[in-house]
């Protein structure tokens, strides 16, 4: 027999997200932007740190759709492997934070009383801390090391996804289906996996997108300082710093680095606002 | 006898994205002076947006008021600017919400927000509007007023809120006041107060009344003249006397049966005693203070009796129905379930009882998992509890929904794709799927429409009977409990103050708060019509 | 009320503790750090440390007298600026950080809050679009973006107003205050705008306006206050990313504030001096989450009055 069949909460949301013209173009810049970033290798034809020390820095031709920079290499081959690291940080730095911040608040949000109130007030005491300023620190003692950096950024991010997970947790729990799914004689296990963790993850989907561009901020911000990403590497926020020491000879040195930055962050915010409002048309935006 | 107010073939549509909404589709009715107008409907009939479209209080747009006219005072309040408007908002026309909890700016002081109205429309200083409101404040029974109008919102109750509420808009003496459900956030005892105080003060001033309710028998006794309306349509109209013996409209008929007015046949109970309980006491810690919300409580329920638990919120009642079920672990006493003592066990054999004890919740829209189909919903407990195997899982899910009512059709679909009073049946039929001995049903009703309401009754007795059920039903509705239950306990501050048959606890009851409880029923004009 | 900042209060001690402790061990395992013996440095210098730190001592000795010269506000010597202790440094840079500070919070404010409430009474209309995609620019142009592009367009390209300094040239306050503020301007917006439609959809803005007050009353008197809570409690937070954020600014703009001082100290290794300004800059923060949180309770009479009881 064939029954009609209904329309899931995700579905529904995903039509929501389609209809958000803003949202989906963020989805599709980033879509093309993760690609061109990955198949850079194969698609530019310059090397990344090929030279053209006759060419000096050019403006934007036919040859160097950017130009290129005062040693005369590719602008766009430069910015595409910078991209490369730059989303690199920001997608690992955000899984990082995810995986604390979900299992850390699942368990305090399950876990409840004493239990709860300790893990939370250790969160509270945290988010007190100058972060930003010991990652500085940890930087300039411990030198420029990405996996250091991961691990700095990480570990500032995912307190306020625990938060979230926590708060959510904590409100499934008291919902009368989870008390249903008890007094039908369910397991917890199957409660977390089955009860409360697809209801709990609209709101970390949304506050997962919205990290990414969190942390890349703060990669560049970092590497905009000397403090992140080093030479011979590169990432936006190095590209930016370089550009900004010419930026009065040569303005594209500065420009199309910052565009490329500024876009991603635009697409990402977007992609998270639209989520947002797909995936829990009542919650206001803020 | 002069009209204040007369609408007119009111209408008023909703311009939305998915099309045009007739809110209020060509209603009329009036007001006198002194007299109250009742405005009946269930949720979404339009009631409210056609009172405060007429004070230009909906939201324009999407609102847009279609045609009709509304004469008070020589105009047509329809065709006035909002600046016109204004005038009369709060000083001839003033208006008394639902909700006493949300409807008060929780950020400013009770006088503050008192002498608002005082100070716009008639100019009074400070001092003199402070002193005027103090006496009306005194006027709607709140004691130590002068002190009380230094206080916040969030340090009144309910009932006092909705005093604070009524002072605000009697402070301008207007003509009209419509009240849009006054009284349904409150509990019952608290609703007679408040009912009564609003009569004592309309008769004093001689005050139109528009009184918006969704409940038949509160508007028994308080109503001259009753509209009905159905889905923005109107309905019917007439003299409350018409309307309760002679309705017309099949609407108003079904309205009308829908009120739980008849009480359950006597039966013998000399039968087994299925679950007995024993000293119990469940208590909660929160802020340093412990609150015994069930408190030392003995009592048994016999073999295929509905047990009614009545209390008003905060008597304990539903804490008491999870304890016996273990959703919450008492602190003392027993619960003997077919002699199996309940609060000890665990694990495995904690798993076989639950099969046999189930729950319906209140709210429908969050007692069902919103990821999860009627299907899984259904399939969950009976592949849990191996009710069937999986080759006979699709027959035994489509008899559970024929049981309950629900078309088969529907098995696919999510719960938000269900109106309240399908989801309830949904639940039920989760309820019922391990083929239980004990059902604790935690006011399954209360939050439904009132045709609703009565199906959902009707279908939890049918099922009592052909599935030889037990039933706990927990209620705050002594209409309700009368209607279906065999027995009737009632609770209050924790404590059992009252038990026995329905026809001796609703007759002849023993306790004062039993009694003040059965008093502030209303409807008691309806049960005498009838 | 009291009882509350007290409790507060105590709160931030522990806070305080962690960072003073994290930083001086993390300082201590730097390689090459000021504590290690084998490293040259200038004899004044080494003098001052052993005499302050007893270096010959167990760490944890070095750690509790650190402590007490803390309690008695003493952050010791400088590292790179022999005879200047790391007081004078961060006093000769504070006032000029706080300065810039204070006028990015301004900006961020003001632009921001008016931005937001402007937005909310007029959902999905232009009166919303345009400034909240501005608030979103605001929020994706990172500091050191929009520093140097402000600098190029209105310095350079256009030559409206100075492109460095603080106090020198008239104007030359503009950019900077500007570029560090843009961002919490954005937030701020964000934040006010949802709070304002929060409490312009409650039943209480339905009970002013039945009272046949006028719309401006409405939103001053009865909206504004819950609306902007949020925006309150944000500050403190604020307050955390303007300080980072001056890193940026002061080395784009070229202005002696504390946060160049920190990064030069950073670049050049100068333990002393970034111990000491990590202790004054986390006490800074804290003290200011502290006040946003005690003035939100203060404007939230449910929170004041259950202090009032509790106390």
């Amino acid at each position: 027999m064939e029954m009609p069949k209904g329309v899931s909460l995700w579905e529904d949301a995903s039509v929501r997200l389609r209809k958000n013209k803003l949202a989906m173009c963020g989805l599709v810049f980033l879509v093309v932007m993760v690609l061109l970033c990955l198949i850079t290798p194969w698609i530019v034809p310059y090397g990344y740190e090929e030279q053209d020390l006759r060419l000096g820095a050019s403006a934007p031709s036919a040859a160097h759709w950017l130009g290129t920079d005062i040693f005369g290499r590719d602008m766009l081959t430069r910015i595409l492997y910078g991209g490369r690291v730059s989303l690199f940080v920001g997608f690992i730095a955000t899984f990082v934070a995810l995986i604390i911040g979900v299992t850390y608040g699942a368990i305090a949000g399950y876990a409840g009383g004493k239990v709860d109130s300790i893990m939370m007030r250790l969160v509270d005491i945290m988010y007190a801390l100058p972060f930003m300023i010991f990652i500085v620190l940890l930087m300039v003692v411990f030198g420029r090391n990405l996996v250091l950096l991961f691990m700095a950024i990480g570990a500032v991010e995912w307190l306020t996804m625990a938060r979230i997970v926590r708060g959510q947790v904590q409100n499934l729990k008291q919902q009368e289906f989870v008390e249903a799914a008890v007094s039908i004689g369910q397991s917890p296990f199957a409660i977390i996996w089955k009860h409360l963790i697809p209801n709990a993850l609209g709101p970390v989907i949304v506050y997962t997108t919205l990290t990414i561009p969190n942390v890349m901020l703060l990669e560049a911000f970092l590497s905009f300082l000397g403090l992140g990403i080093q030479p011979p590497s590169s990432s936006w926020g190095l590209l930016i710093s370089y550009g900004v020491e010419s930026m009065e000879e040569y303005p594209w040195l500065l420009i199309f680095p910052g565009v490329a930055l500024a876009l991603t962050l635009f697409a990402l915010n977007f992609l998270g606002d639209g989520l947002r409002d797909a995936l829990d048309p009542k919650a206001s935006r803020d | 006898m002069s009209k204040l107010l007369e609408v007119n073939d009111l209408s008023v549509h909703f311009h939305t994205r998915n099309g045009v909404v007739r809110a209020v589709d060509g209603v009329s009715f009036s007001v006198e002076a002194g007299k109250t107008t009742a405005i009946i409907g269930e949720s979404g009939s339009g009631k409210s947006v056609a009172c405060y479209s007429l004070l230009g209080l909906i939201p324009k747009p999407p609102g847009k008021i279609e045609s009709g006219s509304a004469q008070f005072e020589g105009q047509d309040l329809l065709q006035l600017s909002e600046n016109e408007l204004r005038k009369i908002r709060g000083k001839g026309i003033s208006i008394i919400f639902q909700d006493p909890m949300t409807s008060l700016n929780p950020f400013l002081k009770v006088g503050t927000q008192l002498i608002e109205p005082l100070q716009l429309h008639f100019g009074m200083s400070k001092q003199e509007a402070w002193e005027r409101a103090t006496e009306v404040l005194e006027e709607v029974g709140i004691q130590d007023a002068a002190k009380r109008m230094h206080s916040w919102p969030f340090e009144f109750s309910g009932g006092m809120r909705q005093r604070v509420v009524i002072a605000m808009a009697l402070i301008t003496e207007p003509q009209i006041i419509i009240a849009d459900e006054p009284t349904t956030a409150l509990d019952v005892t608290v609703q007679a107060q408040i009912l009564k105080l609003l009569k004592d003060l309309q008769e004093k001033r001689d005050i139109g009344v528009v009184f918006i309710s969704h409940d038949l028998s509160v508007v028994a006794d308080i109503a001259d003249e009753i509209v009905v309306m159905q889905q923005g349509k109107f309905v019917e109209k007439g003299s409350r006397d018409d309307i309760f013996q002679n309705a017309q409209h099949p609407y108003t008929k079904k309205l009308l049966e829908a009120v739980p007015t008849s009480q359950k046949a006597e039966v013998d109970n000399s039968k087994a005693e299925l679950v007995q309980v024993e000293g119990l006491t469940t208590q909660f810690s929160g802020n340093g203070e412990i609150v015994k919300a069930v408190n030392d409580v003995s009592f048994a329920i016999q073999r295929n009796e509905i047990l009614g638990l009545v209390g008003e919120s905060g008597s304990g009642k539903s804490t008491l129905g999870r304890s016996i079920l273990r959703l919450l672990r008492p602190h003392a006493g027993s619960v003997k379930f077919d002699d199996t003592e309940m609060t000890q066990l665990e694990g495995k054999a904690l798993k076989d009882m639950r099969r046999r004890m189930q729950m319906i919740f209140q709210d429908p829209y969050a007692s069902l998992n919103p990821r999860m189909t009627v299907y899984d919903t259904l399939a969950e407990p009976l592949l849990l509890h191996s009710i069937v195997d999986r080759k006979n899982l699709d027959q035994e899910i489509f008899k559970l929904m024929d049981s309950v009512g629900l078309a088969r059709e529907s098995i696919l679909r999510y719960p938000h794709e269900f109106s309240g009073g399908q989801r309830q049946r949904i639940a039920i039929g989760r309820a019922i799927a391990t083929k239980p001995e004990f059902i604790v049903a935690d006011e399954p009703v209360s939050a439904l429409d009132v045709t609703i309401q009565s199906q959902i009754l009707d279908l939890l007795l049918e099922l009592v009977s052909e599935f030889d059920l037990t039933m706990l039903f927990i209620s705050h509705d002594l209409g309700v409990v009368r209607y279906l239950a065999d027995r009737i306990l009632v609770m209050h501050q924790g404590e059992l103050v009252e038990s026995g048959t329905t026809n001796q606890v609703m007759n002849f009851p023993q306790q004062s708060y039993t009694q003040r409880l059965l008093q502030a029923i209303p409807g008691k004009s309806l049960a005498v019509n009838s | 009320m009291w009882r509350f900042l007290t409790w507060r209060l105590l709160q931030a001690i522990p806070v305080i503790l962690a960072v003073i402790t994290i930083t001086f061990f993390l300082v201590r395992a730097a390689p090459g750090g000021p504590f290690s013996t084998e490293k040259a440095v200038h004899p004044q210098v080494q003098a001052a440390l052993e005499a302050q730190y007893r270096l010959d001592q167990p760490m944890i000795q070095q750690y509790l007298s650190y402590l007490g010269d803390l309690v008695q506000g003493d952050l010791g010597p400088s590292f790179n600026f022999p005879g200047r202790s790391v007081n004078e440094l961060i006093f000769s840079g504070l006032p000029i950080t706080a300065e810039l500070g204070l006028y990015a919070m301004l900006v961020a404010v003001l632009i921001g809050g008016l931005a937001g409430v402007f937005a909310a009474l007029k959902p999905n209309s232009l009166q919303d679009y345009v400034p909240m995609s501005l608030s979103m620019i605001g929020i994706c142009m990172p500091s050191f973006l929009l520093g140097p592009l402000l600098v190029l367009i209105f310095g350079i390209w256009l030559d409206w107003l100075p492109i460095s300094g603080w106090g020198n040239s008239p104007g030359d306050k503009v950019l900077p205050s500007i570029t560090l503020g843009a961002m919490y301007a954005g937030y701020i917006a964000r934040l006010s705008r949802s709070g304002m439609l929060e409490v312009l959809s409650a039943d209480y803005l339905r009970t002013a306006r039945a009272k046949g007050l006028p719309e401006r009353v409405v939103i001053a008197k009865h909206a504004l206050r819950g609306g902007l809570l949020p925006v309150i409690t944000f500050l403190g937070p604020a307050f955390a990313g303007l300080l980072s954020g001056s890193f940026v600014v002061e080395t784009v703009f070229q202005i002696p504030g504390l946060g160049r001082f920190y990064i030069q100290a950073a670049f050049n290794r100068d333990y002393t001096m970034i111990l000491g300004t990590t202790t004054f800059l986390a006490a800074l923060i804290v003290f200011f989450n502290l006040l946003s949180d005690v003035i939100a309770a203060w404007l939230n009479p449910r929170l004041r009055y259950q202090f009032k009881k509790a106390s």
